[in-house]
């Protein structure tokens, strides 16, 4: 199975994995235990914290640990906004649904919301977010890499403008969601200007059920959940030791990986494939694009635009050809249709768009094979095409 | 303690010939729905099923008997030992109040008392009034005859008393297979396993037909349909759910023909191949969950353009029923969860814009000469798999 669906979630490193059981094994007590098991395991756990600061150039005291991604943009928009005086919060129509159904329960609740839209390359426009933006403004959300397109969005330019016009302490909370970045892209939350920052480890080769929230020392945040304490009283839980350790080591490889070259690797791969994959179907389907063009973009994630064509049997037939992707709209169908984010950069119902997304283990040899799967598949759908 | 489930069936009294095959079949189905439950046994007595049980299963048994059809009600019962006198059936009707009271708090009782032995010396009537006023006077509980919160049935029959209080519902019908063997067509909808379900109810061991059309529908949908298959399974209403691949069958259907006709064309067919299914697997008549007038295609016209394909009977236990009414009865039978999941059934492409309402038998019969009908059917059915899901 040639496997590229990396933005969803990747394979998790070996070491990573060995990390994790060495804890799991080494370090059941509560690190909140006065024994000095209970003292070992939360030194393991700072010895991780540690580990995760160092890859965002970050303090330990800055991070928060979360259960993922999603907890961790919860945290970070209910979270600013619960703790804010304000009652408006302004977000992109490009979010995933952690900080967008964030934000709509914020609205269900009182606040109101602006929903900033993108242009059609991709990425908002700093200065329509920051347009929106009002003295009563609780939190602004953004995120780093758009998930779908891998477009990068100007956060430190939002955060510029954003202190320019409310200098701080009037400045509202900028949350940004990197859990696209965090792995291939340099991620320095402080240089950023963000106040929170949320962060998943099994988009770098991490395991499932450990994220971060990086927190500016200051910004203000109302725990979601409560209860032991733990994490400064931010989040309540007894940590999951074995997967943050297991996190903390997958942020070291990354870092090493990045140094090594990783990113321009990875990306020069992706830039092969969609020129390989685009010529390979340009026969079957007339207008085969990629979905945005222009904007920068994070090194692994190719999308793909193809008129006319639906994209969930295409994915289908792609996987029975021994390829794994995602598809950013589903069959042309009553009840699905383009994503919110597909639709926001003017993304008609009768395109049907892939992401074929790679990590640093993907191989030329994956890519080849991708792209002769993709052929055969896109004339299978084609050809499915009714006639009339 | 042993508790013994009494256990009520309908309809079977009616079938005076074909009485003992009714019996022996709901014996066997409630011995197939207690299967795992330790130490269970069953007997089929004076009209009556008795399932014994170790107190502790129970709450088990009392669940999966409500699930078998041709059981009308069941009680939890103690069992009084033989010759019983009114003292001891009245301290058992105390404890068995009391139980019920620690359940659920009725606010009142009245006490069902028959006398099927004319040996014991109490009439049935003074069984009631001195068993009643003795539960409460144990337990305080108020008496009401008219409505009572809990009935306490006192049973002394010749060979052996029972003393319980309430009665568990079940679902009627007829036990599965006493009816025959069927084919249902089942879909992920909402009304395809409703209608299985009630075709079940009717005494009809189901097999169902799943026609799946890869990569245009995804491996989820198939799973939700083997998902619903499982939950039927729960009541005995379905044992197996045969895959055929429909693909390039509908692709050249839809092809061959006037785009409104597709969805009548694919039906047709969907008909041919489950009655070629139904002859391998000996069922005597097809299932579907069609109804009246839902979607455009499901008018009275198309419906009878659809049955002129099928060789078998076809029946359709919904085809007068509301929305509101399915759905009541797909969260009843646990199915309607699962249907609601988002998986498509039919790809938007095979799905014509404008579909006939008046569709005729005849034009669409045109339209199939265009196409080897044996040669689809014999390549759907050589295609299919069988999962069994019971």
């Amino acid at each position: 199975m040639i496997y590229l669906d990396n933005a969803a979630s990747t394979p998790t490193a070996p070491e990573a994995l060995a990390a994790l059981a060495d804890a799991a094994r080494a370090h059941f007590a509560n690190p909140a235990s006065a024994h000095t098991a209970g003292a070992a395991a939360a030194r393991a756990l700072e010895a991780a914290r540690a580990e995760v600061a160092a890859g965002l150039d970050a303090e330990p005291a800055e991070i928060v640990f979360t259960s993922g991604g999603t907890e961790a943009d919860a945290l970070g928009v209910l979270g600013a906004a619960r703790a804010a005086r304000g009652r408006h919060v302004v977000v992109t129509a490009l979010e995933h649904p952690a900080v967008m159904r964030s934000a709509e329960a914020l609205a269900a609740d009182g606040f109101t919301l602006d929903v900033v839209p993108p242009g059609s390359d991709g990425v908002v426009a700093a200065e329509a977010v920051v347009a929106a933006v009002r003295p009563e403004t609780a939190v602004v959300a953004v995120m780093l890499v758009q998930n779908e397109l891998g477009t990068v969005q100007p956060v430190a330019d939002i955060a510029r403008r954003l202190e320019e016009r409310f200098p701080r302490p009037r400045r509202p909370h900028l949350h940004v969601d990197a859990v696209q970045a965090f792995g291939l892209l340099r991620v320095r939350p402080r240089a950023l200007g963000a106040d929170s920052v949320a962060l998943s480890a099994h988009k770098l080769h991490g395991p499932r059920g450990a994220g971060a929230l990086w927190l500016r020392p200051g910004a203000r945040l109302r725990p979601l959940a409560v209860g032991g304490g733990q994490e400064r009283g931010l989040r309540g839980g007894t940590e999951n030791l074995p997967s943050l350790v297991g996190f903390a080591r997958a942020v070291t490889l990354a870092r090493a990986a990045l140094a090594a070259g990783a990113a321009e690797a990875v990306a020069a791969r992706r830039d092969r494939l969609e020129a390989a994959a685009l010529a390979a179907v340009a026969a079957v389907v007339p207008g085969a694009r990629l979905t945005v063009a222009g904007a920068p973009r994070a090194p692994h994630i190719a999308s793909l635009a193809f008129p006319g064509l639906p994209a969930e049997p295409l994915l289908h037939a792609l996987e029975a050809r021994g390829v794994q992707a995602s598809a950013g709209s589903a069959c042309a169908s009553k009840t699905a249709g383009p994503s919110p984010a597909l639709k926001a950069i003017g993304l008609d119902d009768r395109t049907g768009v892939l992401r074929l997304s790679l990590s640093r283990e993907t191989t030329d040899a994956d890519v080849e094979g991708a792209v002769a799967a993709l052929a055969a598949a896109a004339a299978e759908i084609a050809g499915g095409l009714p006639r009339r | 303690m042993d508790r013994v489930l009494l256990c009520r069936y309908g309809e079977l009294f009616l079938k005076s010939g074909n009485r003992r095959h009714f019996e022996r079949a709901l014996v066997e189905n409630i011995r197939a729905a207690l299967a795992g439950v330790p130490g269970v046994r069953v007997e089929s007595t004076h009209g009556r099923v008795l399932v014994r049980v170790a107190e502790a299963e129970a709450d088990d048994a009392v669940g999966r008997l409500g699930r078998v059809f041709g059981l009308v009600s069941f009680s939890v019962a103690r069992q009084v030992p033989a010759a019983p006198d009114l003292e001891a059936l009245g301290e058992a009707a105390v404890a068995e109040a009391r139980t019920a009271i620690a359940r659920h708090r009725p606010a009142s009782f009245k006490i069902d008392a028959r006398r099927a032995d004319k040996r014991f010396p109490v009439p049935s009537i003074e069984m009631a009034r001195r068993i009643g006023a003795r539960v409460q006077a144990d337990t305080g509980l108020a008496v009401d005859v008219h409505d009572p919160a809990v009935t306490v049935g006192v049973e002394v029959g010749p060979s052996a008393a029972f003393v319980y209080a309430g009665t568990h519902g079940a679902p009627g019908g007829l036990p599965v297979g006493a009816s025959g063997t069927a084919l249902l067509l089942l879909s992920g909808g909402i009304d395809s396993p409703v209608a299985g379900w009630l075709a079940a109810k009717r005494g009809l061991a189901l097999d169902a037909v799943y026609f799946h059309s890869p990569p245009y529908i995804g491996e989820k949908s198939r799973d939700k349909v083997l998902a619903l298959g499982r939950q039927l399974a729960r009541w005995q209403a379905l044992r197996s759910v045969t895959v055929v691949p429909f693909t390039d069958t509908q692709k050249r259907l839809r092809d061959a023909g006037p785009a409104e006709l597709a969805v009548v064309l694919y039906r047709r067919m969907m008909m041919r191949i489950a009655d070629a299914v139904a002859d391998g697997l000996g069922a005597t008549a097809l299932v579907t969950g069609e109804n009246l007038g839902q979607v455009a295609s499901q008018t009275i016209e198309n419906l009878g353009a659809i049955e002129a394909a099928a060789r078998r009977v076809v029946l359709r236990p919904l085809v007068t029923y509301d929305k509101v009414e399915t759905t009541a009865l797909a969260r009843r039978i646990g199915t309607y969860e699962t249907s609601i999941l988002p998986f498509e059934d039919c790809c938007a492409l095979f799905v014509p814009p404008h579909p006939a309402t008046r569709a005729r038998a005849e034009d669409a019969a045109r339209v199939e000469e265009k196409l080897d009908l044996a040669a689809e059917i014999a390549a759907a059915v050589a295609g299919s798999e069988k999962v069994a899901v019971a």
